[in-house]
């Protein structure tokens, strides 16, 4: 990979990059899934290729190819500055980098068993038997169970003289059952929707969930929402579980912070943000007890945000995103951090492949516990609504409005669930919604969740992201208008 | 931006800009050499070079401007009814003898496949000419003076435009050891902006095979028209009311159907025309079909497994009367394949992928005129599934959303979120324009028409 990076840094130089750095990705992945008892996907696929990324005359060029000849690598690394020169027709001002030192290591995340060495066999037979075990339910419809590992070897080199060697396992397990019935189709999932969980982790992470130990309540659930009344409509308490507050972290935090969205460069898809720079350290964004992190390093968690360095070479750091409820900072990398006049990256640049610019992604970006056990919060809830598992998510474009549904809600009375409720909803604005927190439970119920699929940038790059969370209450929150008449 | 392409042309370009795109021969010859290598009953050989190139922009700068070239080199294999699939993008022997070693591997490993039929042989695809030299031969110097002419008209203007310019080619060949090979080549074209004021934006967008169809200058006149037009918004009380959706809207909530057209979806019972089929659910005027071959769609003429896809009359006149059918879910439902399966093994079954809605007469100007009171939007966001069976979606307007008072639109309002059930909107369409090819961000291109829809429901106003 050293040999390979040279090449392309050495061309990109002789051709005129004042900057360059690449990275040789090495790619592979394993994907199981079965439906109704019978396996659906079973596949494995393998990817290794080169992205080189320069500053020529002053502006941005990217190219990546899959030829890892000499000629293939520096025809890439001729082109990347090529792309540059042409960007520097349509400039206003020149690139500049903050300071970043230059870094030599190596690293890698723990795991306790490659899941590409256990047998396929064994894989697919724990999913079929959870499968099995969902449709033993009268009235489940349809069942579906998967798994997907990754493994992503990178090397990053850049010509300031920095070479990392990063090796990344992840892991990734869930289960889904429907039911259709009375012309009304509904689910529930383990342990989140959407996949499942994913972390930097080995096979272990599969075998703690118990697939099978939860199936048999995850269809019970899914018939059971039939007969559920319908999610009240009005302003009510609402408690979230931890998956779901998980991505209301995510979409209302972790987005609006990214600070190329707040410069407006990805105004024309993904959107901007209210976060303007005006508002950094005068916002309160939230009540007083909500902390929020963006935390990269291991000793936050496995998380998908979890890594040694990012891919411009800036090492993991932890940045205080939302500190007793202030707006506290933002998802910076070398070029974004210098436009506002910071003197360091955050650390947050990162690409989904080889052939995708690298470009600032959440990593863990996490709410930090407090100290209520959830048994407490559930006690000292007179009326209010607990909503879990995500099943719709939607903000729009300045990250201001968002609406959510769950799968399953409880109704809480006198502190106590007290009967089912199906097709949950809320929806709101973020701060106002932020600033309704009163409780957080403590660290006993707090989860790095893994979101396996956030989508951003143009070519579109579907990255993993970590969230860290655990139930929490939110008061006067409006409920039920996703299903309003 | 035409004239950048055919300049290019003059000069005698590569056949594609700085990129190298194996031909059909250099893609055969590896598929035979994967076919040689491997031991399984049957054996499939699915290959994707693509070399995409895209300029993007924001703040009236070029940002960010990137180039791929990838090969993608998928087998699957068969033993003894069981089968899987592995991929590589290494063309080395050794990388090929290991890929067709993981996909016996995979197969050896699982029971059987349900269901699982034989290879197809040999079929006969209908012929379409998506491949332009003009597309193929853009460079990154043509794509950026487009830019930066359009990016010094809107920094004259006060304006900020963000954006992306984008051209690439694809070469397939599917292949299998049963005599199937199926070849196709594409190239695409798209040119997407947003053009922002202090509280207002406008946005415009286009896509084809062919570059020379795009037209990169009016695009981002109409997108800062549309900024200037929507200047000061007012809010506006959510309810239900008559909009106008410009194709792009109407194709971004709309496409969110395609699934439910899987005969899989249906035999699952989570699409939403189960129980509903032949029955008229939506109104008279919506017609749907998925054409491979329409002119202003894009496309490989054959399905995950080489099968030739067909067109398929989805709705008739407000009535769905058709689905659409991989090989293996047809002879599950008695039904006969369409062409629309998706790559095996997998899940899904099929989809379709080309969806062509029949529009009218109906201009947008006509369809202001005759409001007496609405909401016309350029384009919906962020838009999710609430209710699968009613089909009742949720997301925002964003990028020019106006108020149309007494035949004539009044200016800019704040966004708002809609609740909305599919099935009830295609019921209350009350005027269709000609069907154009629209490009979103949420559903896959497809040849729709803007559409007047009455009681369309927004729940809620966000602040801007």
């Amino acid at each position: 990979m050293l040999q390979i990076a040279n090449w392309a840094l050495d061309m990109a130089k002789a051709r005129g990059a004042t900057y360059a750095d690449v990275r040789v990705m090495d790619i592979r992945q394993r994907e199981l899934s079965t439906k109704n008892g019978e396996v659906g996907t079973c596949a494995e696929s393998e990817s290794l290729g080169i992205g080189i990324r320069v500053i020529a005359n002053g502006a941005w060029g990217f190219a990546s190819t899959d030829q890892l000849t000499k000629e293939g690598v520096q025809a890439c690394a001729a082109r990347a500055v090529a792309i540059a020169k042409a960007s520097a027709l349509a400039k206003t001002h020149g690139v500049e980098l903050v300071p970043e030192d230059v870094h030599v290591d190596s690293w890698q995340n723990p795991y306790i068993k490659d899941p590409f060495r256990i047998a396929l066999e064994r894989q697919l037979a724990l999913l079929k038997a959870a499968d099995d075990e969902m449709r033993k339910v009268k009235g489940v419809t349809l069942t579906e169970t998967g798994m997907v590992f990754r493994r992503i070897e990178q090397f990053f080199a850049s010509s300031a003289g920095s070479r990392i060697h990063q090796v990344k396992m992840q892991s990734g397990a869930g289960m889904v059952a429907f039911s259709f019935a009375n012309n009304e189709l509904q689910k529930r999932s383990y342990p989140s929707s959407f996949g499942g969980q994913h972390a930097l982790e080995g096979y272990e992470l599969v075998e703690r969930m118990d697939l099978v130990g939860h199936a048999r309540r995850v269809g019970e659930e899914a018939v059971a929402l039939h007969s559920a009344a319908q999610c009240p409509e009005g302003a009510r308490t609402i408690i979230l579980d931890s998956s779901q507050l998980a991505l209301q972290v995510h979409e209302s935090v972790g987005h609006p912070i990214e600070l190329d969205r707040v410069l407006g460069m990805e105004a024309n898809m993904a959107g901007t943000s209210f976060l303007t720079l005006d508002k950094l350290r005068k916002l309160r964004y939230a009540s007083e007890m909500v902390n929020v992190v963006a935390d990269a390093r291991l000793e936050h968690g496995p998380g998908l945000g979890t890594f040694g360095y990012d891919d411009e070479g800036v090492p993991a750091q932890c940045t205080p995103i939302i500190t007793a409820g202030l707006f506290t900072g933002y998802l910076t990398s070398r070029d974004t951090a210098a436009m506002i006049g910071e003197k360091h990256s955050g650390g947050t640049v990162r690409g989904e492949s080889w052939n995708r610019l690298p470009m600032i992604r959440m990593t863990n970006i996490s709410l930090l516990p407090g100290t209520w056990s959830l048994e407490d919060l559930l006690a000292d809830t007179d009326d209010g609504i607990y909503m879990e598992t995500n099943r719709s998510w939607s903000i729009d474009d300045k990250r201001y409005h968002f609406q959510f549904s769950t799968e399953i809600g409880w109704e809480i009375k006198g502190g106590k669930k007290v009967r089912m409720l199906k097709n949950p909803s809320y929806s709101g604005i973020t701060t106002e919604f932020w600033n309704s927190c009163d409780a957080i439970c403590s660290r006993d119920h707090w989860t790095l969740w893994g979101t396996p699929n956030c989508g951003k940038g143009q070519p579109m790059q579907s990255m993993g992201t970590g969230h860290g969370a655990s139930p929490a209450r939110f008061r006067n929150v409006k409920v039920g208008v996703a299903f309003s008449s | 931006m035409r004239q950048a392409t055919s300049r290019k042309r003059v000069q005698g370009p590569p056949a594609v800009a700085e990129a190298h795109l194996p031909s059909f021969a250099e893609l055969r010859r590896i598929a035979e050499r994967v076919l040689k290598l491997s031991e399984a009953d049957e054996t499939e050989v699915t290959m994707d070079a693509v070399a995409d190139a895209l300029t993007r922009f924001a703040n009236n700068t070029i940002h960010q401007h990137v180039a791929e070239q990838t090969l993608t080199i998928s087998v699957r294999t068969v033993f003894d009814g069981s089968t899987a699939r592995a991929a590589t993008n290494k063309t080395d022997e050794e990388s090929l003898r290991r890929v067709v070693a993981a996909a016996s591997r995979l197969a050896r490993s699982q029971p059987k496949y349900p269901g699982l039929l034989p290879m197809p042989g040999t079929q006969k695809h209908a012929k379409v000419q998506r491949w332009f030299e003009a597309t193929a031969a853009a460079t990154p110097q043509d794509r950026a003076r487009a830019v930066a002419r359009i990016v010094q008209r809107t920094a004259k203007e006060k304006q900020t435009a963000a954006g992306t310019y984008s051209t690439g080619a694809t070469r397939s060949l599917l292949t299998n050891s049963k005599g199937l090979a199926a070849s196709y080549e594409q190239t695409r074209a798209e040119f997407s902006i947003t053009v922002m004021e202090e509280h207002s934006s406008g946005w415009a967008k286009a896509s084809g095979a062919d570059i020379r169809t795009l037209d990169p200058d009016a695009l981002a006149a109409q997108a800062a028209q549309k900024a200037v037009a929507s200047r000061a918004p007012r809010e506006l009380a959510p309810g239900r009311y008559t909009v106008i959706l410009e194709p792009a809207a109407a194709l971004d909530i709309v496409g969110f159907l395609f699934y439910d057209f899987a005969g899989t979806a249906v035999l699952d019972q989570r699409s939403c025309l189960t129980k509903r089929l032949g029955k008229k659910i939506f109104g008279e005027n919506i017609t749907l079909w998925d054409d491979v071959t329409h002119p202003q769609q894009l496309g490989a003429p054959f399905d995950g497994e080489g099968m030739p896809r067909q067109k398929v009359l989805l709705v008739d006149r407000g009535v769905p009367r058709n689905l659409v059918y991989a090989r293996g879910t047809a002879k599950k439902m008695k039904a006969k394949p369409t062409g629309h399966g998706l790559p095996l093994p997998n899940e899904w079954g099929e989809a379709p992928m080309n969806l062509v809605l029949e529009g009218g007469n109906s201009s947008l100007d006509e369809m202001v005129r005759r409001s007496e009171r609405g909401i016309l939007v350029t384009r919906l966001w962020y838009i999710r599934e609430v209710d699968p069976y009613e089909k009742i979606m949720t997301g925002m307007t964003r990028d020019g959303t106006f108020l149309v008072e007494n035949g004539r639109i009044v200016g800019g309002i704040r966004n708002l979120r809609f609740n909305q059930s599919i099935l009830e909107l295609l019921a209350n369409v009350e005027m269709l324009g000609p069907a154009v090819r629209a490009s979103g961000e949420e559903a896959m291109d497809m040849v729709i028409p803007a559409m007047k829809v009455r009681d369309f429901h927004f729940t809620e106003v966000t602040k801007f």
